[in-house]
């Protein structure tokens, strides 16, 4: 018999993880990126992997508080991405993609290898910098909420703030679309000739786009690690693409699609794990064993990216006008 | 100079005060030596003390300890060193009882010291008890890779094999690129595809290798055929932009890449022939069979596939396409069938790679495909995107570059070195090295 309840109340919680509010800054960021300026980052795994990283690092290795940590994951991120412009954003949009997913293997590989394992933590990561953060916590140890949202303090306190940052930075973001420096961004995914014949520094502009939507990843890469530990085999290329696959599903050029997008993501692949492996351990699906339907996960998402880009292009929230693919 | 040596040696002294904790915790059996590993701030270190398995051994010459030798062991995702103290006596800890691969540092031993009988790396497996002795039986004898000179041409010589394996995806890739303008994510998979068939039928089925290999080669040309009929036209047709069909190949590539994992699991597993031991001596290199059979095969078909492009009727209407596509279809050729044959060539090469891949580095894996691409990227990119010729002359480099670097970056990061240089000519020559100017638009 299968346990529905187990499944549902699982796939409820993950409507407010932290994972979810990570992944939801990670797209945002990369529909700054991609949804209105047209720039093909696909490393958007890395910034998340300098977010984690320098967080911890920081706070492991050098004692710093929580603030100073978390500036130093920002000031990594906005080299990161002026090492990653400098010579790609001159240069047609599928050269930044190659350059983008070719870094951040290198930050993988880098954090990956046992020659900074005193740094790094190599293979095995790092944990045990949790402990600033939760000094911050206002919220008196207990457990709260109703079933399924019953949490203790810390858990709570990872939530309120990474939900509280995706807000912020969503508000953030609509804010500064409609502003003069948004429309500019805009029109550079629509006509990079035109903004430039207008007199403005496409360069420069795209280059501001590319260090602010990777800040949201580093920020996300930091909300991502505070429930878990830091581990290099997380930043691989598939974190991307799901984060990809967040942003297109839930529309690439708006505010809500990220966030609702990510909801949407996390709720249903979880629905769908928790449905497959009980219905393995039911024996409903005798040819699949439990780690098989623990794969079938990705070829969804790999089927899905593949469908949403050729039948809704727009996504669920976007406007068919503005598909937000150059050309 | 020892271009290998990577891992800053640590003083013998400590480890000699490590080693007598763990001694002593052995052979009072289960009292913990942690507070005193503490105190010493070494957490770091995959330590001992948390582990119920040991591996040791003493390393001796001639009843002489030999102290300071590194040895190493491997296995289960694993990884852990140590160095022989004072009496040459060495303990490791792993944390599960399985297989692993104990190394002995052959730089690490006294000069003219080798490892004699059997390899420097051994299979170890515990047997009934929570510890297994390992030994290495040394002996005196030179070792052929001191010399920087030979170090260099060893690693030349495998650069070259691996860039021409290299080659055979890239020119793939780029004839892709060419003429569809598609900057195909998915030519992972299909260079995986041409692995996992030699496996399926030259293992599982027990067919004779060659035609393993030859039902392989074409099975993947089929796939490119299959590919380009189900996904790749209709998408041309409906006018797909070429962003959204690179992200649908991204797409396509985790979907079949998970279907492979599915399907094969996530375990290594070897070709026949794969581990026949590398027994033919030119000068300081050391090939096998399979190295020389490997080589020979990338340069007999990047031949083949030369002479197609320059001279054939079809290899020059593709090269007319991957040129200019309208003007090539105004000129009376056929688009269609000359992507068609492309995607059809360049997956039989991506499979082709994928087998010599298997053998080179080897083993057989879902993702063996997808941990090269990038450096098929960076090859296609080097030699310019696009150009079939420059794809060959970026794979070699890239090859070459990867292998030379390992004498001075250590091997798990040697593929950052071709990354770097991959951004670096971005930075300075972004059309390649064989690309013209106005392609990078």
């Amino acid at each position: 018999m299968i346990d529905w309840i187990a499944i549902f109340s699982n796939a409820a919680q993950e409507l407010i993880s932290p994972t979810t509010a990570a992944y939801a800054l990670a797209a945002l960021g990369l529909a700054i990126h991609f949804g209105y300026t047209g720039l093909l980052n696909f490393g958007q795994a890395g910034f998340m992997a300098l977010g984690a990283y320098g967080y911890a690092i920081s706070t492991l290795s050098f004692g710093f508080p929580v603030w100073a940590a978390v500036l130093v994951g920002i000031g990594a991120s906005v080299v990161f991405a002026l090492i990653l412009g400098i010579p790609t954003l001159r240069l047609r949009a599928d050269y930044l993609a190659i350059v983008t997913i070719a870094a951040a293997e290198i930050l993988r590989l880098v954090f990956t290898t046992n020659t900074f394992d005193a740094l790094t933590g190599s293979a095995s990561g790092l944990q045990g910098y949790k402990g600033g953060f939760a000094d911050l916590n206002p919220i008196p140890a207990g457990t709260y909420g109703f079933s399924p949202f019953t949490y203790n303090a810390y858990d709570w306190w990872i939530r309120i703030v990474g939900w509280s940052l995706v807000v912020l930075l969503a508000v953030i973001t609509w804010l500064i679309m409609r502003s003069p420096w948004g429309r500019v961004i805009k029109g550079i995914r629509e006509d990079e000739d035109a903004v430039r014949a207008l007199g403005k520094n496409v360069y420069s502009y795209k280059m501001q786009s590319l260090i602010l939507g990777g800040v949201y990843g580093t920020l996300a890469g930091m909300i991502f690690v505070l429930p878990r530990a830091v581990v290099p085999a997380n930043y691989q290329t598939s974190l991307t693409f799901f984060v990809y696959a967040i942003l297109l599903l839930g529309g690439a050029a708006t505010i809500l699609g990220p966030v609702i997008g990510s909801m949407i993501f996390w709720v249903l692949l979880s629905f769908f794990s928790g449905f497959v492996a009980r219905a393995v351990e039911a024996g409903w699906l005798p040819f699949m064993s439990q780690v098989q339907a623990g794969q079938l996960r990705f070829i969804l998402v790999g089927i899905a990216i593949m469908l949403i880009v050729i039948f809704r292009p727009q996504g669920i929230f976007g406007n068919k006008k503005e598909l937000a693919f150059v050309k | 100079m020892e271009p290998t040596q990577t891992v800053a040696t640590r003083s013998p002294g400590r480890w000699l005060i490590l080693l007598g904790i763990l001694i002593s915790a052995l052979t009072l059996s289960g009292i913990a030596a942690s507070p005193a590993m503490a105190e010493d701030g070494s957490t770091d270190e995959p330590s001992s003390e948390e582990f119920e398995y040991f591996f040791t051994g003493n390393v001796t010459f001639e009843d002489e300890p030999l102290e300071g030798v590194r040895i190493s062991v491997e296995g289960g995702g694993f990884e852990a060193e140590t160095e022989t103290d004072a009496e040459g006596k060495w303990t490791i800890g792993v944390p599960e009882k399985e297989v692993y691969e104990v190394t002995l540092d052959e730089d690490t031993l006294p000069e003219g010291v080798v490892v004699a009988e059997g390899e420097a790396t051994i299979d170890a497996e515990f047997g009934l008890t929570n510890r297994k002795a390992v030994n290495f039986f040394l002996g005196e004898g030179q070792r052929v890779t001191t010399d920087i000179g030979a170090q260099v041409l060893i690693r030349l010589v495998n650069g070259l094999n691996f860039g021409l394996l290299l080659a055979l995806a890239a020119i793939g890739l780029s004839l892709i690129f060419g003429t569809t303008g598609l900057s195909n994510f998915a030519h992972a998979e299909m260079i995986t595809f041409g692995a996992l068939m030699v496996l399926t039928f030259g293992v599982d089925f027990a067919v004779p290798i060659w035609l393993a290999i030859l039902i392989a080669l074409i099975l993947s040309a089929a796939l490119g055929w299959t590919l380009d009929a189900t996904i790749w036209k209709p998408l041309r047709r409906r006018g797909v932009g070429l962003i959204p069909l690179m992200i649908v190949s991204i797409g396509l590539s985790l979907a079949i890449r998970y279907v492979y994992q599915f399907f094969y699991g996530g375990s290594t597993r070897q070709l026949p022939g794969a581990t026949i031991p590398s027994d033919i001596h030119l000068g300081p290199i050391t090939m096998s069979w399979i190295d020389v059979a490997s080589m020979v095969t990338s340069i007999i078909v990047l031949g083949a596939v030369a002479y197609f492009l320059l001279r054939t009727r079809t290899g020059k209407a593709t090269r007319a396409v991957s040129d200019n596509s309208s003007l090539a279809a105004a000129s009376g050729i056929d688009v269609d069938r000359v992507i068609r044959i492309v995607w059809v060539m360049g997956a039989g090469l991506a499979g082709l790679s994928g087998i010599l891949w298997a053998y080179f580095r080897p083993g057989v894996s879902w993702d063996m495909g997808f941990q090269i691409l990038l450096l098929v990227f960076a090859a296609v990119t080097l030699g310019g995107l696009g150009t079939a010729f420059g794809a060959l002359v970026g794979a070699i480099i890239v090859g070459m570059f990867i292998e030379i670097s390992t004498l001075w970056l250590p091997s798990d990061m040697k593929y950052v070195g071709a990354l770097v240089v991959l951004i670096l000519v971005l930075l300075f020559r972004p059309q390649g090295i064989l690309g013209r100017r106005e392609r990078i638009g």
